[in-house]
């Protein structure tokens, strides 16, 4: 099916009879995720700083063979190759990172804001040809539920966390229930991410997406509706739980560092 | 000029709405091989814009529902103007046809137990409308459209036809063209369905798009066939009034089945003051019980704002005409005020009347989950029509069926909510059946050369006309005979009136002749509009000298000059024909007599 | 309120066209429609357009106004700049045939090519069947179609890429969704949606979404959770395997061949 020629079109790239500021949301992405993928790979590189009191930083967590030994005890595990440099954080980044970049809103933003394909609804494209994620290499996108399955591992931990930061050791030794800014920090980034893992479009499928006559178990209907729910939002979800790790990890970082002290809401 | 392509079926069927969808169905699924022609594209006919449901007594809400029930309501409503035999076989046959169509992927709102769910509506004695939200006709026509596209069905979108070809008194087959490119079509079948709908743009103020022109009723009436009660056109009582831009827009009658009031600008239920006394023991007389039967309630009767659409709608312009209307010239249809009653009222709105939320949100600029609409009637639906056998729904041209709103019968004097649609399911299949039949009984017709190469001489001419200083534009006579139609045969008619508009509508046909269109045969809307324009002034015309013909008031016609019901009128069918000399000739059809089983269930539902 | 604006439509048909303006008079409430039916009264009686309910329901009156996929009905003037001359152009996605009317049959055609639905046997021997409203909830989303085909025209993969033979749209995915999803379904078109109708062309823009007049989710709720089907029973090694041993999880398997 063949177009007629003589119908204005968007052949070349960026063209468009749109008015509207078409481009001012895929900028948006642009920017933010150029911004956290900046600071993210700069905290993850520091490999050290992720821990304050009873805080640890989430971009950190679980901590593997880190300084403070809670996982696998301290220090550099022996299989690691030693040419590449260590954090902690490597070891665990991939997992979210994993999660977020073939989460299905992000994969729709990002090829627009990176690839431009398209730029924006009914904008012309940079490029003819097109394989969609019906071939590699996008085709690999569809491992997103095993990210998913180590994304909901990984949220569990950062609970523990939570629960670890209400713990605080005061100088003489004794351990105290207390709540500082960061324990309330942290409990935000689970409650977001709680928020953005829940309601994945895999895990939802999963509860329920998958069954055509749901109301035959009531458990898996309620699940289905909560992911549901969850997901009517997932791209606010994505935006605000991004946001904030990025920010408890700079929270705890400066606490870390001196230049803040965190404050005590309880003792 | 005359050369055309030929497409042969066993059974041709005109107009894809839920009627022609449905013998489409109905005749290939007796072996026939069936095309279809259609004057838009596939599943965009007027069944979509039905809201409120489709009316069966399954009884699933209400065990005491039966057929004798709904047999008896659709006769009461119509006045018992209607064809009998119709009236019995739809209540009998309507179950059967809904249910089927849930073996065919429509999804019903269900019962708690997950049955189909049934809702109240105008006239229907118990919940009888089972319904989708307020889409059910987009279900409905998806359903038949989503089977028919399956068999062996040829589907010609976008083309119109003409006029019907004859061999003799038989029908063999239709003339028309395609839109897309202006060429003509032979269709020749062994039997034909008209399934054309109704005649709303023979009104400025009405419900129906711009295909309906009465096509297919004009088509019969110069194949031979007759036309009955085409008095009693049917004015919806809520169409939108504001902004003017969608005046006549339908606002269904589920938001009173739902709970909904009207009110006049002194907020009163004005309805409340005027029941007639064929409904007085049905009707609620204080607003508590009306509400409760919206609830459900098996023991209250119900509100009056669910009347037959002809008593609310001329309870709307007395309103109106005596100063206690709206500001735009409507009464306050009110929805919102249900949130005193129940929790979460908005929600509740939102979900039983999505498309009506969507509809005021978005032409209004109102939210009906906050504040009452402006309603006032609107040209709705054609209860006469083809007249048909009530078995076989043939015409009384050979080899011609009609089904649907095209044919009449069904609805008497003044059709019920939610019988239009069961109408066109077990219509349809009863007309697709029996021309199946009729196809393999007999055999294709002779087509005339001739007579083909004058309906196309005939449709060319706007075209070939000098550009004189007459000339006359299709849409700006349109809008006269609609104009004409609207204030002078409208909800209220009188004889001096009538006779006006006779004059206006003679005047119209004299320069109908004269009318040129610009451009080429390549969708041209001008000319389209120029062709539809005959077959507007063939309806128009009939509905007026049959109206001039009753003088009496019942069901959708009421006359000023003979407010009230007269029992020799009731006794008698208006029947229009082409009479020899080619004029429309109008005459008194004695009504048969009903068999007693019938009469008897009439008396007892009384 | 009674101005006038300008509005600059595309004339023309399959070989040649060009934008004409033309002035219409108007008035509170109008649509972009009720513009397009005054100039085609008064000043172009050969304009050509769809156009049928004028109520949103039918999604007949299909165009782009000011480079934006919308219906004509439900687009109010006095939500648009009226400054400058208001852009009406045909869908781009399809061939014009004239004026703002489009060869949209391919879109009839590729629908047949989803499998029909075949529902179990019927439950009651009345020839009913029972079916909760939680389930069939799901599907009335995708029913409520009115198939205006705007997320085929805004679709890039069709509207950029014209991969017409091996992509099915937006739209037909909401279809194959609706009978996939349906509880009395039997049918399996998921092998279809993979290689015959080529979901997996699909790259989420969700711009199918934005444009649907209906509002229905396609992307989240239908196209998504088909991709999360196909990748059950094609892609997932884990779910095939578990698939095999679990027939009945999807509860359809009683027919699955």
């Amino acid at each position: 099916m063949r177009q007629a020629a003589a119908v204005a079109k968007e052949v070349r790239f960026g063209e468009t009879a749109r008015r509207d500021a078409w481009w001012a949301s895929p900028l948006a992405v642009f920017l933010g995720l150029c911004a956290f993928v900046v600071y993210t790979t700069w905290a993850a590189l520091q490999g050290d700083h992720y821990r304050f009191g009873p805080y640890v930083s989430p971009f950190y967590s679980p901590e593997l063979w880190g300084s403070s030994g809670a996982w696998f005890g301290p220090g550099r595990p022996a299989w690691y190759p030693r040419w590449l440099f260590f954090s902690p954080a490597l070891l665990v980044l991939w997992v979210p990172a994993g999660f977020r970049l073939t989460c299905y809103y992000l994969r729709g933003a990002y090829y627009k804001a990176f690839w431009a394909d398209p730029p924006a609804c009914a904008v012309g494209e940079p490029r003819k040809h097109y394989w969609g994620e019906n071939f590699l290499p996008l085709l690999i996108q569809n491992i997103h539920r095993y990210f998913m399955y180590l994304a909901v591992v990984l949220v569990l931990i950062l609970a523990k966390d939570v629960w670890d930061g209400l713990w605080f050791t005061s100088p003489s030794g004794a351990v105290r229930f207390g709540v500082g800014v960061g324990t309330l920090m942290l409990a935000t980034d689970v409650s977001l991410l709680v928020g953005y893992t829940f309601g994945c479009h895999s895990l939802r499928h999963l509860c329920g997406g998958r069954v055509d006559r749901i109301s035959e178990c009531p458990l898996r209907g309620g699940l289905y509706r909560c992911s549901s729910a969850l997901n009517g939002r997932h791209n606010a979800w994505f935006w605000a739980s991004l946001t904030w790790v990025g920010f408890t990890d700079l929270y705890i970082r400066l606490c870390a560092m001196g230049v803040i002290s965190d404050w005590r809401i309880l003792f | 000029m005359a050369e055309y392509d030929e497409h042969h079926h066993d059974v041709l069927v005109i107009g894809a709405g839920g009627a022609g969808l449905r013998a489409a169905a109905e005749a290939a699924a007796a072996g026939a091989s069936v095309g279809i022609v259609c004057k838009s594209l596939l599943g965009k006919a007027h069944t979509v814009m039905a809201e409120g449901g489709v009316a069966a007594a399954i009884g699933n809400v209400d065990e005491r529902d039966n057929w004798k029930v709904h047999f008896a309501d659709t006769m009461r409503g119509g006045a018992y103007l209607n064809n009998w035999r119709m009236a019995e076989l739809h209540a009998k046959e309507a179950p059967a046809r809904v249910k089927e169509l849930e073996g065919w992927g429509a999804v019903f709102d269900r019962t708690p137990d997950g049955r189909i769910l049934q809702r109240n509506f105008g006239g229907h004695r118990y919940p009888r409308l089972a319904h989708v939200g307020d889409r059910t006709g987009l279900e409905m026509i998806r359903t038949l459209q989503d089977r028919v596209i399956y068999d062996r069905v040829d589907v010609f979108m976008e083309f119109t036809i003409l006029e019907l070809v004859r061999d003799g008194d038989r029908v063999i087959g239709a003339f028309g063209y395609d839109r897309e490119k202006g060429g003509f079509h032979l269709f020749q079948g062994k039997a034909l369905v008209l399934a054309t709908g109704g005649i709303g743009r023979a009104y400025k103020v009405t419900s129906n798009s711009w295909e309906y022109t009465g096509d297919g009723i004009a088509l019969a009436y110069r194949a031979g066939g007759e036309l009955r009660d085409m008095e009693c056109v049917q004015f919806h009582p809520t169409g939108m009034v504001w902004p003017p831009s969608v005046a006549g827009i339908l606002v269904t009658e589920a938001v009173r089945g739902e709970g909904g009031v009207l009110r006049n600008k002194l907020g009163r239920r004005f309805l409340f003051d005027d029941i007639p006394p064929l409904y007085r023991d049905q009707t609620a007389d204080n607003e508590e019980e009306g509400w409760r039967y919206t609830q459900g309630d098996k023991n209250a009767r119900r509100p009056p704002e669910l009347l037959t659409r002809d008593h609310v709608a001329r309870c709307i312009v007395r309103e109106v005409r005596e100063g206690r209307g709206s500001p735009h010239g409507g009464v306050y249809l009110d929805i919102a005020w249900i949130k005193e009653r129940i929790p979460n009222a908005e929600e509740h709105i939102k979900r039983k009347l999505p498309s009506m939320y969507h509809q005021f949100k978005k032409l209004a600029d109102l939210d009906i989950t906050k504040e009452p609409m402006e309603v006032g009637p609107t040209t709705h639906y054609l209860n006469g029509g083809i007249k048909v056998d009530g078995d076989s729904q043939m015409t009384t041209a050979p080899g011609l069926f009609a089904a649907g709103e095209c044919a009449g019968g069904l609805h008497g004097a003044n059709r019920l909510g939610g019988n239009s649609l069961s109408d066109l399911l077990v219509f349809g299949q009863r007309a697709g059946r029996y021309a199946a039949q009729f196809a393999k009984q007999n055999p294709a017709g002779r087509v005339d050369p001739e007579q083909v190469r004058q309906i196309a001489r005939r449709a060319v001419a706007p075209f070939e006309r000098n550009r004189a200083p007459q000339e006359e534009s299709p849409y700006a006579l349109q809008r006269e005979l609609q104009e004409t139609m609207q204030e002078l045969v409208g909800i209220v008619r009188t004889e001096d009136e009538m006779r006006g508009a006779l004059q206006k509508i003679e005047n119209l046909k004299e320069r109908a002749a004269r009318v040129e269109v610009d451009g080429n045969r390549m969708y041209n809307p001008g000319w389209h509009t120029a062709i539809d324009l005959g077959n507007l002034l063939v309806v128009a015309e009939a509905v007026c000298r049959s109206a001039l013909e009753r003088k009496e008031s019942r069901g959708a016609h009421f006359r000023l000059d003979y407010p009230d019901k007269d029992e020799r009128f009731g006794k008698v069918n208006m029947v229009a024909r082409a009479g020899h000399a080619g004029a429309l000739e109008v005459r008194m059809e004695p009504i048969p007599e009903m068999p007693a089983e019938l009469r008897q269930i009439i008396e007892e539902m009384k | 309120m009674n101005s006038s604006a300008t509005f600059r439509i595309w004339r023309g048909d399959a070989q040649a066209g060009e934008f004409r303006d033309y002035q219409a008079e108007i008035s509170e409430g109008m649509v972009v429609l009720d513009a397009v039916h005054q100039i085609q009264a008064r000043q172009a009686n050969d304009l050509a357009v769809r156009w049928n309910c004028k109520a949103g329901k039918c999604g007949s009156c299909s165009a782009e106004i000011n480079g934006y996929p919308r219906l004509m009905c439900m687009t109010r003037l006095n939500d648009l700049p009226l400054d400058r001359p208001v852009m009406i152009q045909p869908l781009h996605t399809f061939a014009v045939l004239k004026d703002l009317v489009t060869d949209v049959s391919w879109n009839f055609r590729v629908k047949k090519t989803v499998k029909r639905f075949a529902p179990r046997p019927a439950d009651a021997p009345d020839g009913t069947w029972r079916m909760a409203q939680a389930d069939v909830e799901r599907i009335q989303e995708f029913r409520k179609c009115i198939e205006c085909f705007l997320c085929q025209d805004v679709c890039h993969v069709l509207r950029n890429h014209q991969l017409m033979d091996q992509f099915a749209g937006p739209r037909n995915y909401v279809y194959a969704a609706s009978l996939e999803m349906h509880p009395l379904d039997t049918q399996n078109r998921l092998a279809d949606l993979k290689d015959r109708h080529g979901i997996g062309y699909c790259n989420i823009t969700k711009c199918c979404t934005k444009v649907c007049p209906e509002e229905i989710h396609i992307t989240d709720n239908a196209i998504i959770p088909l991709k999360e089907r196909v990748v059950d029973e094609h892609y997932d090694p884990l779910a095939m395997l578990l698939g095999r041993l679990f027939s009945g999880s999807r509860n359809k398997a009683n027919t699955r061949a």
